[in-house]
């Protein structure tokens, strides 16, 4: 009846039954406060029900950072361990839950913080700044993020009952197989990614469609704003990497419950194929986060240095560069398979080139900066910590890119720290750079600079403090992923300094909250009725901060690269075309529900409990068809409506004003 | 009566503006599609002499039993095809006749797949047998399921025509189906030639 499932299950180490107290003691909170406040229709049909991107955009991004601070005491615990388990004392947990700690750190901080974080931001900027109302296909957008909350909910469970993977954040095989990983953990790792997964490939095909189908007349492609290339690139790679995964995952699924053998140590198999597949999709992954955050940046720096961005063709260029080579590199992340010199000289040197499109990015950034008049904004204090951050991984990495120095770097905690300044130093401080950045259009008032600064200059020093430790530990000979190890080796000092420098980093983190709370709180200090707070260049800025339902009453006509701020210079002209009635999509539970059935699916995958997994099969197909044959999924907004909208919005700027 | 022509331009460019993105979006689903066969295809190639002591291609496939059966799917696509003209000339009993045929050809396909794989299981060649079993088991299973979503697409479609007329959303959904089931049939020379025909020789 209930597949494996039982009370066996259940935690016992007091680091998991805390976390699990913790968590279940927050929803219980949050679930009082909805009936306590009378919230629930409000919640239902304002913000789960809803397909309106700015909405879903927002969800992703409470969902992201719920996912962050969860990432972020997985990597409390793994510093905390390693700066006590030497020698004769054992540090905080268990090898066993300190290897479901580590594979939860990764897993979470890739699949459900940066991809969650970029397409919240993909979900509120792209339509506005190529001035459109909406994105290609609105439900698709709302189911593919209730996929996504599938995928957290599973992960999350796993804490609660059963256990995470101990394979690490990629569960390598055979490790990951079923001989030697019989637990549910890795089982929660494969559903939970792949069903997740399944909705940011739709995501893909989506925003692929918007952006190539929905510009607003006269923005050719060569007038798109930077963010927006650099999304587009994004998003080849979702769409042509996310299917690899979706196979990788599901042949590794089949050899778990089928007894199948691709990855298997016996019966011919080939533990190396899954290597190989997982980083066909996992190089590409890693520009699929940092391509949107070199998006943001463009759009940063030319902003605060009130200059056009320089360099526009030669930034799309390199961004395609991007796109394709990164398809190219993938054998890099283990030169030590021994498929010998010649490929690996192949690979290495692959590696080493698609530095150079970076490399002009990077130089194009600093030359926008060049005789400009920059303003030293908090966005901008984001972008600059990125330059420093960025080029100190990026020369780590082309240093790895030399397969016979890989042989020695491999697994090295020198490669923890490359990786960890990548991603940390380029996506993580793109997405705050944009969070400081696009803030004010979403809530009509801007952060509080002081405490912006704050947490920047807390997160850089706190960073690397955290990961210069790293990369001398790795010169040193420490691997990654160390339980414990002897005080002969002289390390522990190190990781000492590196446990205080994430200290440092929650300090930033608890700037952040403050930040945001105090800029709620005082939000009339900092309110903008303008709707362009920085001196914007690009489309976004034109309309009401918080922007209406559709966005834009008229849509606006592109002449120029950089419209929005050309219009400023422009004379006005009194005379517009007339409003016409727009059509808006309707809400619909349908990408709920298929969520839940989604995770029913999964979960009954994961306990080997039959019946749930066809309730949860038949129930998506269910709802699917159900919502396909929907006859009314739109509805007009009148003229007089939006005459009625913009009268209000107006009415209010001038109150404020 | 001009605002009544008004709106009738609006309505039009909004269906015409929802067709186009609704193609291009099924265009790049397909092309996802086509990434994971490639995934699979990749898998199979590099598994198919891990054989570990079971039968390799040559021992198991029986070339005329899968030719009858390509057949039969390629007809399918064709049937499908001229169901497409008779909805172009909105002609809608020839609709339904052709994809009818085309279902009972798609689903003659599906039963002779699972007949070959029963066969194959009761000798004794499961896919638990050997990673080359393995990965000819999940790259032709992959795309018998998507005949099997087909079918039930197809299915859906016809009740639809039963009750309705051809209108353009209709009209928006047989094309997308033609593009899946042409798609498959693709991807299905693809598995003859690379797991049948070279396997065999």
């Amino acid at each position: 009846m209930f597949g494996r499932l039982s009370f066996d299950y259940l935690p016992h180490e007091l680091v998991t039954v805390g976390g699990v107290a913790a968590g279940g003691v927050g929803i219980l909170l949050g679930i009082a406060a909805m009936f306590y406040f009378k919230k629930w229709t409000w919640l239902w049909k304002e913000w789960m029900t809803s397909v309106d991107p700015k909405r879903i955009g927002v969800m992703y991004l409470v969902v992201a950072a719920l996912m962050m601070l969860r990432g972020l005491a997985d990597a409390l615990m793994i510093r905390a361990q390693q700066a006590t388990s030497v020698g004769s004392a054992h540090g905080i947990v268990s090898s066993d839950t300190f290897q479901q700690v580590f594979s939860a750190h990764g897993t979470i901080m890739i699949f459900f913080v940066a991809m969650g974080l970029i397409f919240g931001l993909m979900n509120l900027i792209v339509p506005m700044q190529i001035g459109a109302r909406d994105v290609a296909f609105p439900f698709l957008n709302s189911m593919s993020f209730w996929l996504y909350v599938s995928g957290f909910v599973l992960i999350n469970l796993s804490l609660a009952i059963g256990g995470f993977s101990g394979a690490g954040w990629l569960a390598y095989p055979p490790l990951s197989e079923m001989q030697y990983s019989p637990g549910p953990g890795v089982d929660y790792w494969i559903w939970s990614l792949q069903i997740a997964g399944i909705g940011s490939l739709l995501s893909g095909i989506n925003f692929v469609v918007t952006i190539l189908k929905m510009r607003a007349p006269g923005m050719t492609l060569m007038k798109m704003p930077i963010f927006i290339w650099s999304v587009l690139g994004s998003l080849s790679l979702i769409v042509f990497a996310f299917p690899i995964l979706t196979a990788t995952l599901s042949l590794l699924a089949l050899d778990r419950t089928l007894g199948m053998h691709f990855f298997t140590a016996n019966g011919g198999g080939d533990p190396m194929m899954y290597v190989n597949l997982i980083w066909a999709w996992g190089h590409p992954e890693v520009y699929i986060l940092v391509l949107p955050a070199f998006g943001v940046f463009s759009e940063v720096v030319a902003t605060f240095s009130g200059k056009r961005l320089f360099g526009y063709t030669s930034m799309v260029w390199a961004i395609w560069a991007i796109v394709f080579l990164s398809y190219s590199v993938w054998l890099h992340h283990f030169f030590t398979m021994g498929s010998g010199a010649d490929v690996n000289t192949f690979f290495g040197i692959m590696t080493m080139i698609i530095s150079i499109p970076t490399g002009v990015k990077m130089f194009n950034w600093i030359f926008t900066m060049y005789r400009g008049r920059v303003r030293f904004t908090v966005p901008m204090l984001w972008f600059m910590g990125f330059v420093v951050t960025f080029t100190l991984g990026g020369v780590a990495g082309v240093l790895m890119a030399i397969p016979p120095a890989d042989f020695q770097f491999h697994n090295s905690l020198f490669l923890v720290a490359h990786f960890h300044t990548m991603i940390v130093g380029g996506v993580v401080f793109g997405m705050f750079a944009a969070f400081n950045y696009w803030f004010p259009k979403f809530t009509g008032f801007k952060l509080n600079e002081r405490l912006g600064r704050y947490s920047f200059w807390c997160w850089l020093v706190g960073f690397l403090l955290a990961f210069v430790p790293l990369y001398i530990l790795g010169f040193m000979g420490a691997t990654r992923r160390l339980d414990h190890y002897d005080p002969s080796l002289g390390w522990q000092g190190l990781f000492i300094v590196a446990g205080l420098g994430v200290g440092v980093i929650c300090l930033g983190v608890g700037f952040q909250l403050l930040q945001i709370g105090v800029s709620i709180w005082k939000r009339n200090e900092n309110r903008d009725v303008t709707g362009d707070p920085w001196g914007g260049r690009t489309l976004e800025w034109m309309t009401t901060s918080p922007p209406p339902e559709y966005n834009y009453a008229l849509i606006p006509t592109v002449t120029e690269r950089d419209e929005f701020w050309a219009l400023k210079q422009r004379p006005k002209k009194a005379a517009s075309a007339p409003l016409e009635p727009i059509i808006v999509p309707n809400n619909t539970a349908a990408g709920v529900y298929i969520g839940a059935f989604a995770f029913l699916f999964g979960f009954g995958f994961i306990w080997h409990i039959v019946w749930l997994i066809i309730v949860g099969l038949i129930g998506v197909i269910y709802s699917v068809l159900v919502r396909l044959s929907e006859d009314t999924t739109e509805h007009e907004i009148s003229v007089n409506e939006i005459k009625k909208t913009e009268a209000v919005a107006a009415a209010k700027r001038r109150k404020l004003a | 009566m001009s605002k009544h022509v008004d709106e009738m331009a609006i309505e039009i460019s909004h269906e015409e503006v929802v067709n186009a993105k609704v193609t291009l979006g099924f265009w790049t689903y397909l092309m996802t599609d086509c990434v994971l066969f490639a995934s699979l295809f990749a898998t199979y190639a590099v598994l198919h002499g891990n054989t570990f002591g079971g039968p390799s291609g040559k021992d198991i496939f029986d070339l005329p039993y899968i030719f009858v059966e390509t057949m039969i799917l390629l007809v399918s696509s064709f049937t499908t095809g001229l169901a497409m003209i008779a909805a172009r000339k909105n002609n809608k009993d020839q609709v339904l006749t052709w994809l009818i045929v085309t279902g009972l050809l798609g689903a003659a396909f599906l039963i002779m797949e699972l007949t070959e794989f029963s066969h194959l299981i009761s000798d004794g060649h499961s896919w638990t047998v050997s990673a080359f079993l393995s990965s000819y088991f999940t790259l032709v299973g992959t795309h018998g399921l998507h005949i099997l979503t087909g079918l039930l697409w197809l299915t859906v479609l016809i009740t639809k025509l039963f009750r309705q007329d051809i209108t353009s959303t209709l009209m928006r959904r047989l094309t997308l189906f033609s593009m899946f089931w042409h798609f498959l049939d693709v991807i299905w020379v693809g598995i003859f030639t690379v797991v049948y025909l070279m396997g065999a020789l």
